[in-house]
């Protein structure tokens, strides 16, 4: 709209006895060199960096590659190996129950504490503080924990033994390595998502609580009848945008590999570095994380859905 | 809000403070090993506050004593220069952040507001790039790198970010579609030219989402991991978060330098929080356009 009316605007005041002159109106529409050279440096880092890997990263996953030879065509081999591939399987699997109980305990948590702040208080420095471990680089993040739930020093056990329990080898035992990295990217990424449904939060009316509690209702009848709902469309975004990122956890994982055991937390981020680079498996990696672009391409695509859904919804 | 303190709220709020005590632990604690004599660690490890307070595990990453001092000190001999490493990610982080936040405007202003062919093509194939998991495009991109000889660069660490990231371009190109036309307009009258109006008007303007992208995308320089990890190995280039994990490595696995590796925390998580103390505002509330929208 706004498009059209300045389009029309100087049209109006045509000088008395002369044709209108084509001034900065010519110059205008006549952007085409000048936008090439705005768009210079992202063309190239996108051409290199983005477009042209991504379409090698294509071709690797159909060749033999070991980073020093050329890549050799075989066909779908890769894809026919990946089948068969009992490891890659077991990393699917256990990807799946990673983000199954990352993305549950951290979205319940995180719905939790930003429904107890709307209701109670605006803090910044409450927010701010909230926001610590998600800025904090996950490499940090993981020493941090892996000193906490030291199987001899750490505060952790120090508290169950207190507590007449026995203490937990958390990181380094097979059955609680995988959980314990869960539950410590939880920690994580928790407050950031809370912040994110908080954000949400404050677009509810502020009038609807008013008028329920004017109508008696507590508290939690407010948070299910009113919250919940409105909140809904924001939710679920943000719960497939967490989603995307648990998929590709990576970094807790690779500095902790040293006292997991072996294998009891190879998800498929880690899988397809250890082939790439640990055993120089470029082609097969290649096919693996291929394998990765389908899965978040699904997820993606409910999330451009989802976004166009809430919109919608809003406004 | 009714200010009323019920037993409800009183639960309500308890549960927030100990949520709140849970973010914190882990980084009080990392603190008061960092503080704690390593010759202690065994017979001092459950306290709240160290017996005998010292900042020699700092100065011995920091690579700031003698080798002799730094392994009478919990050291395992293994050098290692964390001063420097720092250094290393602030140019890191700076950088990519500055050149990135630079590119990235010029090119949202081209695609909100020039008018060429192939403009909406052009913008669907990068945001198109966003649904490629960063691990796709890192296998070719090693390659790469490593076929122009720019492994153990700085060059080659910056290389795939310095110019641009799809989101950044996204993002700022949203936020300038918004900008009345009106006042573009008054500027082209004036004779201003395409990129006058983008340096003088559009950019002076825009300073908040500049800001919230450049701050965004220093916390991700900041964080990031993996790429330097296969790309700034090297001692020269070793950014904080790779040497964390080469020191990790390199400390014995049955007894870990826990209170160098907590001193070589706390470095990594100072700047951080200073960016919160000063800047932490703008942070909080850039959260709910940038990571929904």
């Amino acid at each position: 709209m706004r498009n059209s009316v300045a389009v029309t605007a100087p049209l109006a005041p045509d000088p008395p006895g002369g044709p209108p002159v084509a001034g900065p109106r010519r110059r205008h529409r006549d952007d085409r060199r000048v936008a090439w050279l705005f768009l210079l440096p992202v063309l190239a880092g996108f051409a290199v960096f983005y477009l042209y890997p991504t379409i090698r990263g294509v071709w690797y996953s159909f060749t033999d590659y070991s980073l020093l030879n050329t890549p050799s065509y075989v066909g779908g081999d890769n894809y026919a190996k990946l089948v068969t591939d009992e490891q890659f399987w077991k990393s699917l699997r256990l990807t799946a129950w990673y983000v199954l109980l990352n993305i549950g305990s951290q979205t319940l948590l995180a719905l939790v504490i930003a429904a107890l702040m709307h209701r109670l208080t605006r803090s910044v420095v409450l927010r701010a503080t909230l926001l610590l471990p998600w800025l904090v680089p996950n490499v940090t993040v993981a020493l941090l924990w892996m000193w906490m739930l030291d199987s001899n020093l750490g505060f952790v056990n120090h508290l169950l033994t207190a507590a007449g329990l026995d203490s937990q080898g958390f990181f380094t035992s097979p059955g609680q390595a995988l959980p314990t990295i869960a539950l410590v990217n939880t920690w994580a990424y928790t407050g950031y998502t809370a912040l994110l449904l908080y954000a949400g939060m404050l677009q509810i009316p502020q009038h609807l609580y008013e008028s329920a509690a004017l109508d008696g209702a507590g508290e939690l009848r407010m948070f299910r009848r009113i919250t919940l709902p409105l909140l809904r469309p924001i939710l679920a975004l943000v719960l497939v945008v967490s989603l995307i990122g648990s998929f590709q956890i990576f970094d807790t994982v690779a500095v902790s590999d040293r006292f997991v055991p072996v294998g009891a937390a190879r998800v498929i981020y880690f899988y397809i570095y250890q082939q790439a680079f640990s055993y120089f498996h470029m082609g097969y990696a290649a096919a693996v994380a291929m394998v990765l672009v389908l899965i978040l391409g699904v997820l993606t695509a409910v999330q451009m859905w989802l976004l166009r859904a809430s919109r919608s919804d809003l406004s | 809000m009714s200010r009323r303190l019920t037993p409800g709220r009183l639960l309500a709020w308890t549960v927030l403070v100990v949520f709140l005590a849970v973010t914190i632990l882990p980084f009080y604690w990392m603190v008061r090993t960092a503080i704690t004599p390593a010759a202690d660690l065994y017979t001092d490890s459950t306290g709240l506050v160290p017996q005998h307070p010292t900042m020699i595990n700092f100065w011995r990453v920091l690579g700031f004593v003698d080798d002799e001092t730094a392994r009478a000190a919990g050291g395992s001999g293994a050098k290692i220069n964390f001063w420097r490493y720092t250094v290393n990610s602030l140019i890191y982080s700076g950088l990519i952040a500055v050149v990135q936040t630079f590119c990235c405007a010029m090119a949202g202003y081209a695609f909100a507001r020039l008018r060429f062919p192939g403009r909406d093509l052009l913008f669907g194939v990068m945001i198109a790039a966003l649904m490629v998991p960063p691990i796709f495009t890192l296998l070719p991109n090693f390659a790469l790198v490593k076929n122009l000889g720019l492994i153990n660069t700085f060059a080659g660490m910056v290389a795939p970010s310095l110019l641009m990231t799809p989101f950044a371009v996204f993002f700022l190109r949203q936020f300038f579609l918004s900008v009345p036309r009106e006042v573009e307009e008054a500027a082209v009258i004036d004779g201003a030219g395409r990129w006058g109006i983008f340096w003088r008007v559009i950019v002076p303007m825009s300073r908040g989402p500049l800001i919230t992208i450049a701050l965004t995308t220093s916390v991700w320089a900041w964080k990031d991991y993996l790429w330097p990890l296969l790309v700034g190995r090297g001692e020269e280039n070793r950014v904080l978060t790779v040497a964390l994990g080469v020191f990790l490595q390199q400390s014995p696995n049955t007894r870990p330098d826990w209170t160098g590796l907590m001193a070589g925390s706390t470095l990594s998580v100072l700047p951080v929080l200073l960016l919160l103390i000063f800047l932490g505002k703008r942070l909080v509330q850039s959260l709910n356009f940038t990571g929904i929208k």
